[in-house]
């Protein structure tokens, strides 16, 4: 059962990456964004992890794609600015990151794999997944660099502010 | 196993029969309630005293033409309002409308789904309900339309924050992220959160009118401006499901506020399913009575009274919580 939904999840997934990249028109590939991390919710549900899953969709589908999304329609980008991009650095850059991540992955797999054939980090534990758990870590455990954090956040919107800002 | 899968389809199927029915009948509630204070009438011609009017409306609707907008990108078009309907459906999966009851030997909760953390389950999906808009207002290739939709989206994001942080109090004091333990909390009728938390239930309660687009925030389909705003182009059912998805967050908010601020399910004499609708029926009221009371904000009135106002108002009822919890 668990693995028949993992499985319909990990294709819903994948094609919909694939398809954020595809796509023409910039809206819809942000649509497909939204369903990749949707499943990727599900996929955390699964785990066991519901708090997390639950972020996921407040965090990154409920927030950040509504303002990708509102920023989108607002610039209202035409096909043609979509394009095949002129400069030739950017496609080799873009290549040799993208040979660096494949090989971070095959190689995290295959450490992964070679201790008793579960990925390491992947075993099932519900109760690491409830709220209060994650609130331990965050605010006994690793409260220093938690509030580190959130002040580098802080100091990040207060510069967009002043940037953006001309008079005060 | 088998009895689960059961009991849980039904309760579904009953809660979700009672919650059609209401948002059918909300629809016909308002139009005689708003026409009582205008000194007007109101449906009275279809049924005894009009009753059968939603489902006149239903079925003017479903046999509408369906008007394509043309350039409109069919299957976001087709899409936007199942997708606006769906989110304000799933919310009443978490709400508990009663304790548990036993039948034939079995134990049932009178919630579809009792989640661990169920209150943020209903913040995900009521962020979700944006996407119906958005796509609604894009897909019909048409200025009204896409204007509305903007509106309402950068409404619903500025009004979602000041909404989250409101509860927090509540949360804090309940120690629970679980609606049914929220309840439980508030076994006595001073232990209610709207005593506890004055601020915490206004500022929910203002932020869940905008959230539902409803007056005196109806700006995303302001008709003396944008015709309709995000459903301009829409007919038949698929506008009929932006309006049932329109009373059916009403519907929605007034049941989380029942669950989070007045005491849930709980009461003397009454039924438990009985109380949570009677609570409910008078936060649906008001509603009303506010939509034919006052008139509609500006836009600026309506971002600066978001952020400069309910945002740091909201903030420090976090803050006051806090110290009144350590004392």
């Amino acid at each position: 059962m668990t693995l028949t939904i993992f499985l319909i999840l990990a294709l819903v997934s994948v094609l919909s990456s694939i398809l954020v990249i595809t796509q023409k028109n910039s809206v819809i590939s942000a649509l497909y964004l939204i369903v990749t991390l949707g499943s990727q919710a599900v996929l955390y549900f699964l785990l066991g992890a519901t708090f997390i899953g639950v972020l996921q969709i407040i965090v990154y589908a409920g927030a950040i794609m509504v303002l990708f999304l509102f920023v989108i329609m607002l610039l209202n980008l035409k096909r043609d600015e979509f394009g095949p991009d002129q400069k030739k650095g950017q496609r080799v850059l873009a290549f040799l990151f993208t040979l660096f991540l494949a090989v971070e992955i095959l190689a995290a797999l295959k450490i992964g794999f070679s201790d008793g054939g579960t990925p390491a980090g992947a075993v099932l534990n519900p109760a690491s997944g409830s709220p209060s758990e994650v609130a331990r870590s965050l605010f006994i455990d690793f409260l220093y660099p938690f509030e580190i954090v959130s002040i580098l956040l802080l100091v990040a919107i207060l510069g967009v502010v002043v940037l953006v800002k001309k008079r005060f | 196993m088998a009895a689960f899968i059961l009991i849980s389809s039904l309760k579904v199927l009953v809660v979700f029969s009672v919650f059609m029915l209401i948002v059918a009948y909300l629809s016909y509630v308002e139009r005689r309630v708003v026409a009582r204070f205008q000194t007007r009438i109101g449906p009275n011609r279809v049924g005894p005293a009009g009753l059968l009017q939603p489902i006149a409306d239903a079925i003017k609707l479903l046999t509408k033409e369906e008007v394509f907008p043309a350039n409109a990108n069919r299957i976001m078009f087709v899409l936007a309002p199942i997708l606006s309907l769906i989110p304000a459906l799933l919310i009443m999966s978490v709400i508990p409308f009663g304790d548990s009851l036993t039948l034939f030997g079995q134990r049932i909760d009178l919630i579809i789904s009792d989640l661990n953390v169920g209150i943020l389950f209903v913040f995900a999906v009521t962020s979700l309900g944006v996407y119906g808009i958005v796509m609604a207002g894009w897909s019909s290739n048409s200025k009204y339309s896409l204007l509305g939709a903007l509106r309402s989206s950068a409404q619903m994001i500025s009004y979602e924050v000041s909404y989250g942080l409101s509860i927090i109090g509540v949360l804090m004091m309940a120690g629970t992220l679980n609606l049914m333990e929220i309840v439980k909390s508030q076994a006595n009728f001073f232990d209610w959160y709207i005593f506890k938390q004055p601020l915490g239930f206004l500022i929910f309660s203002v932020c869940g009118i905008a959230e539902t687009n409803r007056a005196p925030f109806d700006l995303p389909e302001a008709e003396t401006e944008l015709v309709a705003g995000y459903h301009t182009e829409y007919s038949s059912m698929k506008f009929g499901m932006f309006f049932m998805a329109e009373y059916a967050h009403m519907l929605n908010v007034s049941a989380i506020v029942t669950t989070l601020f007045l005491g849930g399910w709980q009461g003397p004499w009454l039924p438990p399913v009985v109380w949570f609708l009677l609570k409910v029926s008078v936060f649906l009221f008001g509603y009303i009575w506010l939509r034919a009371t006052l008139p509609r904000f500006r836009y600026d009135q309506l971002m600066s009274f978001g952020w400069k106002f309910l945002l740091p108002l909201a903030l420090f009822n976090i803050f006051a919580t806090g110290i009144f919890m350590y004392l």
